[in-house]
């Protein structure tokens, strides 16, 4: 018995050597030919070499080195090289090694591969992951792999991403039967997204019968998308009305109520940008590990710095212009400026990174929908902001006398508000939320010295279109453009679409000079 | 006080006007004595330096100028050339078109440059071209640019469509199996004529006219949206598809941000740039674009010594170690080099003189060969695809097996098919059209 199977590894062992020797496979990966590296990933991880795992996870961390001999080494935290193979530490430096890098084909592989080897991995979302890739991935290799995960799987959210893995790799399979075909095409245009009808639209040589199956798939899929598109169009548009409303909100105060033509409040908003920035600095610098609050910390503080220059700038400068709108814009154009100069000379004329943390990072699927997170976060704190200011302004102390001040500066003085605080105040208000506004500019937009100036155009015509004077109307009027703007913009392109909505806005501002919601009363007309 | 207060910008004003009063009689008198000590065939020799210092492109030239102050640094420690020093005369055109053609008026008249460095965008090299003709000037352009243009006076040091574009897209054709194409780029005259030759070149290939997308932004545009759900759409036909982007300066990170948050990474739909270099990925946090490609002639990690050397060198003279190093600084040293090399060969600076001997000049470049200065005023260079790693650096994943020779005039264009240039004698022509046997056509 014994020599029976001795015999049969003997005839065996040559076929194995010439299909599967992982040593071959190995030696792909010093020889830095991206194709050979690819086909190396994918044979051992369909041979469940014990090295397998740690070549892919080495790989993706960019910590797999070869030495000039071909010998694979793996490169620790503490820059030390173990041999791939033996786990040997082995003395090497930077010049005697060369990092092994990937291409695109390389990376496709080693994500295959990792789907492949963590379907039976047991975090149910990393198993629910591996799913997903090897859906995406469609290989047919992994057919036998996901049919025995599946079998397994309790789970039945991970068990249904298994069921379409398996379809996805039984339609792109050439010698699948017609009838397992046909019920993967239906499995596959049950997910109903935009990878699925992809799918079914690569289907490689498929018979009449599958092919109209795929075909309605498509346009069944189709026709539920365009739905969505609708409803993604909405997001997009209010997601850039929140972006219009942040930057318009502060403009609404020292423009609107204070009516001061302030050309450097774009400028604040960069400020805010820049605290942000020295904020993430100081927190990767001294507490790594703070970093995903590093936002919220800079909120606060892009309010008190942005605020505080605010007011220096009404004391040190406006307050001597009050009643001479062209002198004051032309002082806070050239004060604009003075501020980017600054700031150009403190931090450099290049762009500064400026990090997302993670929470806000990626998106949250919602049915047919892509919710980007960082625009749902700004779309939230732009209302926020919005509900606190309109709180302040309503129900503070500081906000009855702002109101009596904007309304009627005499009486006002006559009933002991000391003016031109609140003056002082109020504009330092609008600059402070200037500067918020800029925090979340930091997260979709480049922190640069110019930053402003992209936004103080858009903050006018905002102001202007919603009515002078009006917050509700500066919030209506973001919005409103916001969601007009992406309408418009499949159909005539960011450019003609831009210049659509600058038309529209004239416009209307001739039928209606004073806005969406123009004050009523005696406090119009002074 | 009020009256105070008008009286003192009175007297502000007055002042003002005597200081510039004075400020220009000075430099009229600088200027002059300038152009007399210069106009012998002795002394130091000038050099011009039109980069932007301030505006918008000053983030991309203002290494440009730092760089050409280190090239005439170095070759003045070397004794300069023809035993003369060499002198930079740097001027700020301020990312203003129409400055830039008087700025290179004033060195070309007042200053007597010799040979004038300078321009990144496109729109500024048509600024000064005929400024550079008329006056029978020499222009080093350092930047790939569009192509469709061949003047006697101007050496085109960047790459030609054909040296950048078209390779590209034949490495995604051939190593990613693309076959649905986004062309993706800024409002303005590179990426407009980029696409149209690629565009061309594609239907060339067999892809069909739906199966491209062209899409234009305008500049600093930040919400890319919808224009990233669209290109998600269009990328969901079952046909492998990328995304060829001209999208110039920042409008980049949002652009890259969208498509991480969105979910898209190189595997999927990869993104091939032609104007993102190691110096706009220093401002991005560049993980989630690891693997998405620029094609260029040169990359910062080109593994030769003649690219360390360079490093090394500009690392001391910046003294910042983290400064990186891109392919316009390359095109710029190539330039120089020749520059250096043509007027030794004519033993004179004289631009006539120059320009014959600058035809035929070959000179190393850092990638490890040599550039050549072809007869049609563009140089031969190697094409490189790089992929984006997590450091800000490029892997390079393919380059040409040989120098790739400028095609000046796209043979992809109907208009221009049939022109070439060539400064040499006996055609000594810009635009010379073989179907007519004619010198003549869309320039000079």
């Amino acid at each position: 018995m014994r020599l029976v199977l001795f015999l049969i590894g003997l005839v065996l062992l040559p076929a194995f050597a010439r299909a599967g020797d992982p040593s071959n496979a190995y030696s792909a990966f010093a020889s830095g030919d991206y194709d050979a590296m690819a086909a190396a990933v994918t044979e051992l991880a369909a041979a469940a070499d014990p090295h397998a795992g740690a070549v892919i996870a080495a790989l993706q961390a960019g910590r797999l080195y070869a030495t000039e001999d071909g010998a694979l080494l793996i490169r620790g935290d503490d820059g030390n090289y173990t041999d791939l193979l033996s786990g040997k530490p082995v003395a090497a430096d930077e010049d005697t090694v060369k990092k092994i890098r990937m291409n695109n084909a390389v990376r496709r592989a080693v994500e295959a591969a990792e789907g492949g080897l963590q379907l039976f991995a047991a975090d149910p979302a990393t198993r629910r992951a591996a799913a997903e890739t090897l859906f995406k991935s469609h290989d047919t290799a992994a057919l036998s792999a996901l049919t025995r995960a599946r079998a397994k799987e309790r789970d039945p959210s991970v068990a249904e991403a298994m069921a379409e893995a398996e379809a996805a790799a039984i339609v792109m399979s050439p010698d699948a039967p017609e009838a397992a075909k046909l019920h993967a095409v239906a499995v596959i245009r049950a997910r109903g997204d935009l990878e699925a009808s992809a799918l079914l639209a690569s289907i490689p040589s498929p018979t009449p019968a599958v092919a109209a199956a795929a075909h309605n798939g498509i346009v069944a899929i189709q026709r539920v998308l365009q739905l969505w598109d609708v409803a993604e169009s909405v997001f997009y548009g209010l997601s850039l009305g929140s972006v219009l409303l942040l930057a318009a909100i502060g403009l609404a105060i020292t423009f609107g109520v204070m009516g001061v033509i302030n050309m450097a409040h774009g400028e604040m908003v960069m400020i805010g940008a820049y605290v942000t920035f020295v904020v993430q600095e100081i927190i990767r610098a001294h507490a790594p590990g703070l970093f995903g609050a590093s936002v919220v910390i800079a909120v606060p503080l892009a309010f008190i710095v942005a605020g505080a220059i605010g007011i220096a700038i009404e004391r040190g400068l406006i307050r001597f212009l009050y009643g001479r709108p062209l002198e004051t814009l032309l002082a806070t154009w050239g004060l604009s400026l003075v501020l980017q100069q600054a700031v150009r000379s403190i931090f450099g004329p290049t762009n500064r990174d400026v990090g997302t943390p993670s929470w806000m990072s990626g998106a949250l699927p919602l049915g047919g929908l892509t919710i980007t997170l960082n625009r749902l976060t700004i779309i939230l704190f732009a209302l926020a902001v919005f509900a606190a200011l309109m709180a302040l302004l309503r129900y503070t102390s500081l906000g009855l006398k702002m109101r009596a001040v904007t309304q009627n500066r005499a009486m006002a003085a006559a009933m002991g508000i000391r003016t031109p605080w609140i003056d002082a105040l109020t504009f330092g208000l609008g600059s402070g939320v200037a500067g918020m506004a800029g925090v979340a500019l930091s997260q979709i937009d480049n922190v640069s010295p110019n930053l402003g100036q992209g936004y103080i155009i858009d903050s006018f015509m905002v102001v202007v279109f919603g009515g002078v004077g009006n917050l509700w109307g500066t919030a209506l009027g973001a919005l409103l453009l916001g969601i007009v703007n992406k309408f418009l913009e499949p159909f005539a392109g960011a450019v003609l679409g831009k210049i659509a909505v600058l038309v529209l806005v004239i416009l209307f501002i001739q039928r209606r000079p004073r806005g969406l919601f123009p004050l009523k009363g005696r406090a119009a007309e002074a | 006080m009020a009256t105070d207060d008008v009286s003192l910008t009175r007297r502000g004003f007055g002042g003002l006007g005597m200081a510039a009063l004075a400020a220009a009689t000075l430099g009229g008198v600088t200027k002059f004595g300038i152009s007399s000590a210069h106009a012998a065939e002795s002394g130091p020799i000038k050099i011009g330096i039109l980069h932007s210092l301030s505006g918008t492109m000053a983030i991309s030239e203002t290494t440009l100028k730092d760089v050409m102050l280190m090239l005439i640094e170095e070759q003045n420690k070397k004794g300069g050339v023809l035993g003369r020093k060499l002198v930079p005369v740097v001027v700020d055109p301020a990312s203003n078109w129409p400055l830039f053609a008087e700025k290179a008026r004033g060195l070309l008249t007042s200053d007597k440059c010799a040979a004038v460095f300078g321009c990144w965008t496109s729109v500024s090299r048509k600024s000064v071209l005929p400024v550079f003709e008329e006056l029978n000037g020499l222009l080093f352009y350092p930047v790939q640019y569009e192509g469709q243009e061949c003047s006697r006076n101007v050496v085109y040091t960047g790459a030609a469509p054909n040296q950048q574009a078209i390779p590209a897209v034949d490495y995604l054709m051939k190593e990613d199996k693309v076959q649905r194409w986004v062309l993706a780029g800024t409002d303005y005259v590179y990426p407009r004529t980029t696409n149209q030759i690629l565009e061309a070149y594609l239907k060339s290939k067999g892809v069909a006219a739906s199966d491209i997308m062209i899409n234009y932004t305008p500049f600093g545009h930040s919400d890319w949206q919808n224009i990233v759900a669209q290109i998600k759409q269009f990328g969901s036909a079952g046909k492998k598809t990328a995304v060829v982007s001209t999208i110039n300066g920042d409008a980049n990170v949002p652009f890259y941000k969208e498509l991480g948050n969105q979910g898209i990474k190189a595997t999927d739909i990869p993104v091939v740039a032609f104007s993102v270099g190691e110096e706009e990925l220093a401002g991005m946090d560049t993980k989630p674009l690891v693997g998405h490609l620029a094609a260029w002639n040169y990359f910062m990690s080109v593994d030769t010594p003649a690219n360390k050397a360079f490093i090394k060198k500009w690392h001391e003279f910046i003294k910042n170690p983290k400064r990186t190093t891109n392919d316009p600084m390359e095109a710029h040293y190539i330039g120089f080099n020749m520059w250096v090399k043509a007027v030794q060969k004519a033993g004179t600076t004289d631009t006539n003189a120059v320009i014959d001997a600058l035809i035929g000049v070959s000179v190393p470049n850092l990638s490890g060969g040599y550039s050549t200065l072809m007869g049609n005023h563009h140089i031969t260079k190697p094409v490189l695809i790089g992929e984006i790693q997590d450091d800000g650096q490029f892997n390079v994943v393919s380059r040409t097996p040989g120098l790739v020779v400028a095609q000046e005039w796209s043979p992809y264009v109907a208009e221009t098919k049939d022109l070439i240039g060539d400064w040499r004698a006996p055609l000594s022509c810009g635009n010379f059209n073989v179907k007519t046997g004619k010198c003549g056509g869309a320039s000079k």
